[in-house]
């Protein structure tokens, strides 16, 4: 038996909304068997591991933590992978957005008037957008491959904060700790509500998710983005800069990212430490696709996602399993997902190897 | 031993690794599918290869192990690019985060044991040479396999007719099926091929360049291997220099603190102060050095149009689903 594909005349449009579900199932299927493999009971696993961080308020607060970065982040990328512009350097215009807003907190502590914080976010913003046009620059000038030039970046945007929070900007008064004073009131992003420590970052995601919709939906801009990826010598004839179109998509997608990375650090970690990220950008490509590159599917799937990291805190501490197997399952989920969305475009069939008798039969009706 | 040869055998070790998955890389792009998971493939060839060693206290059935898990790994990865069609930049990334978790997991129990090196074998005679002995007839047994890949994947690709087969299939997969090549099957290979390279890459990080096992311990060489394919515009040789210029950069970063710069013999007097300029830099930059490397070679490579045209496998990273 051999697997075979076979066009869709038109791709389906109900795989395209089943796709996402069918390959949820399939992680939760792979996820059971490898929680029975570890010995424990799988449906007391899943429990532990998707729906108990549901089921309390403040739980529900650190998921709003964890998916707003995702979200945020995903979306920007989305613009991107739309746009057939492998941008997998997020990590990277996380941190440096995160640095970049930094910049007055750590230096002028003393500031806290209300100008601070939308100056942090905006400095955020463009330290994520200047990082992110690094990868696109080059892209346009000399033709370099720009999933190595932006992953690359990630780690030298690590080394980058690692030094500045050991080296010029360590917390004076800190026992020497590698990390910097801690942000005053003021430069603080605050709580959204008093009930938890879910803070205004999860407004801008959905800020970002609704922006995000409506310049692909809406705009020339978004329709621009689309037929650049999807057909680009289509693109070419329209008179599309398919250079402008790579360099706007890393701006935004760094501006995305920066945003994410400064109201994490501002409010959440409230200071910059070595390790801010539990690598969000890339966990963000995962969302991306499973939200279908599509704002509003990238909210649920940011959420999902958020949850896998939550759930893995959760098992660590109730069953005492590795919380990397939260990696695990988000690996799985992305193959599953990519495996799913074949479907969309094509019908699979099994057929039986072909021996000589087969071809021969298949000659004949060739002859009819 | 001087310390120059002592350097200059570093950066041998340093090389080996990122010179055996970057030929498996090749092979596999040059039949046109390009797998973004080598930094996966590497790390499941690094635990496994431990793991193995620890199991059978044998560090050469580890390295077996490893290459076979590396291909194993890789063919979740062929199934569903090439069988499903799916997005290989994507399903490459998928590979790699799925590598790093599983990995992870499976060697938590590993982290803090001692490893078991493998041991260089002496070639009689040939190790007593000056120099080069040290350098090229006492090393461990990967290092030889390293060359002798090197010599069997440039004499495959471009002296055997698989080779030119190969080829075909990735310059144009549609004029090779209507020649009735079996595209699929030959990627498969391609992809298997690469995945164990990438495996026993793996194998030299925990058995022989740093024998223990480390979470994340290739550290972004399974990218820059990605990277040396395309600065060697897809020729084996130009991958030996740029595995070995790679090691360079790795090792010098590594001992520029620590050296006396007086010790060194073959440094000339006019690079004395420009070497005194690097060592004053803080130790983060001197270990993104390798990663701005990389994207200074790409840069450089890539402005060169006329060359990359050239030799780019012309269906590189694009699915094909043959009409029946």
């Amino acid at each position: 038996m051999r697997l075979e594909l076979e066009k869709r005349a038109e791709s389906s449009a109900s795989f395209a909304l089943i796709s996402p579900f069918l390959a949820l199932g399939l992680t939760l299927f792979a996820g059971s068997i490898m929680f029975s493999l570890l010995g424990h009971n799988p449906i007391r696993a899943m429990y532990i591991y998707f729906i108990e961080p549901l089921s309390e308020t403040w739980s529900l607060h650190e998921l709003a933590i964890k998916a707003a970065p995702l979200i945020l982040i995903a979306t920007g990328l989305s613009l991107c992978f739309r746009s057939s512009n492998w941008n997998i350097g997020a990590e990277g215009q996380f941190t440096m957005g995160a640095v970049a807003g930094s910049i007055i907190p750590v230096l002028m502590p003393e500031q806290n008037g209300l100008w601070v914080l939308p100056m942090m976010l905006l400095c955020g913003i463009v330290g994520g957008a200047l990082w992110g046009s690094i990868p696109a620059l080059l892209k346009n000038r000399f033709g370099a491959n720009e999933i190595l030039t932006s992953l690359m970046l990630v780690y030298v945007a690590g080394l980058f904060l690692d030094w500045i929070v050991r080296g010029p900007w360590r917390n004076p008064g800190g026992y020497n700790f590698p990390e910097t004073r801690g942000f005053s009131a003021g430069q603080i992003l605050p709580e959204i509500l008093d009930s938890g420590r879910a803070h205004y970052g999860a407004l801008f995601a959905l800020l970002g998710v609704i922006i995000a919709w409506f310049v692909l939906a809406r705009t020339i801009k978004g329709f621009e983005i689309q037929v650049v990826g999807e057909a680009p010598r289509a693109a070419r004839f329209a008179g599309f800069d398919t250079k402008k179109t790579t360099l706007y998509v890393f701006l935004v997608c760094g501006g995305f990212a920066g945003l994410a990375g400064i109201c994490e650090v501002s409010g959440a970690i409230q200071q910059l430490r070595p390790v801010i990220s539990p690598g969000y950008g890339f966990t963000a490509i995962i969302v991306a696709f499973l939200g279908r590159l599509n704002p509003l599917g990238i909210f649920a799937a940011g959420i999902i996602l958020a949850l896998s990291y939550l759930g893995g805190e959760a098992a660590q501490i109730s069953l005492g399993v590795s919380n990397k197997i939260g990696n695990v399952f988000q690996g799985l989920l992305l193959f599953f997902v990519l495996a799913c969305d074949t479907l969309i475009h094509y019908r699979l069939k099994l057929v039986p190897t072909r021996d000589g008798a087969g071809i021969a039969q298949e000659a004949t009706h060739g002859a009819d | 031993m001087g310390l120059t040869e002592a350097i200059l055998l570093t950066i041998f070790t340093a090389a080996t690794p990122l010179l055996i998955a970057s030929l498996g890389e090749l092979v596999s792009e040059r039949s046109g599918v390009l797998n973004l998971g080598v930094e996966g493939m590497m790390i499941m060839g690094a635990i496994s290869g431990f793991a193995f060693a620890q199991i059978t206290g044998s560090p050469y059935l580890g390295a077996v192990s490893a290459i076979l898990v590396g291909s194993l790994f890789s063919m979740l990865f062929a199934f569903l690019t090439i069988t499903l069609v799916a997005n290989q930049v994507a399903t490459g990334l998928a590979l790699t985060i799925l590598g790093l978790g599983v990995s992870g997991l499976w060697g938590e129990s590993y982290i803090g044991v001692a490893g078991i090196k493998m041991e260089p074998i002496v070639i009689p005679v040939l190790s007593q040479l000056p120099v080069v002995g040290k350098l090229l007839f006492s090393q461990d047994l990967i290092f030889y396999s390293s060359i002798a890949l090197l010599v069997g994947v440039t004499w495959f690709l471009f002296r055997s007719r698989t080779g030119l087969v190969l080829r075909a299939v990735g310059d144009s997969h549609h004029s090779a099926h209507a020649l009735g090549i079996s595209v699929i099957k030959t990627r498969y290979l391609a992809v298997a091929f690469g995945g164990g390279c990438a495996g026993l890459a793996g194998a030299h990080l925990s058995l022989v360049y740093t024998p223990q096992w480390v979470e994340n311990m290739s550290a972004g060489r399974g990218w820059i291997a990605l990277a040396l394919v395309v600065f060697a515009s897809w020729r084996p040789l130009r991958i030996l220099a740029g595995a070995y210029l790679f090691g360079a950069i790795t090792i010098a970063q590594l001992h520029i603190q620590a050296i006396d710069l007086r010790d060194i013999e073959f440094l000339p007097s006019a690079l004395f102060s420009l070497a005194e300029l690097i060592k004053a830099m803080p130790s983060q930059a001197l270990s993104a050095l390798p990663y701005l490397a990389t994207i200074i070679v790409l840069v450089i490579i890539s402005g060169n149009r006329r060359l990359t045209l050239m030799n780019t496998p012309a269906s590189l990273g694009k699915g094909f689903v043959p009409d029946r």
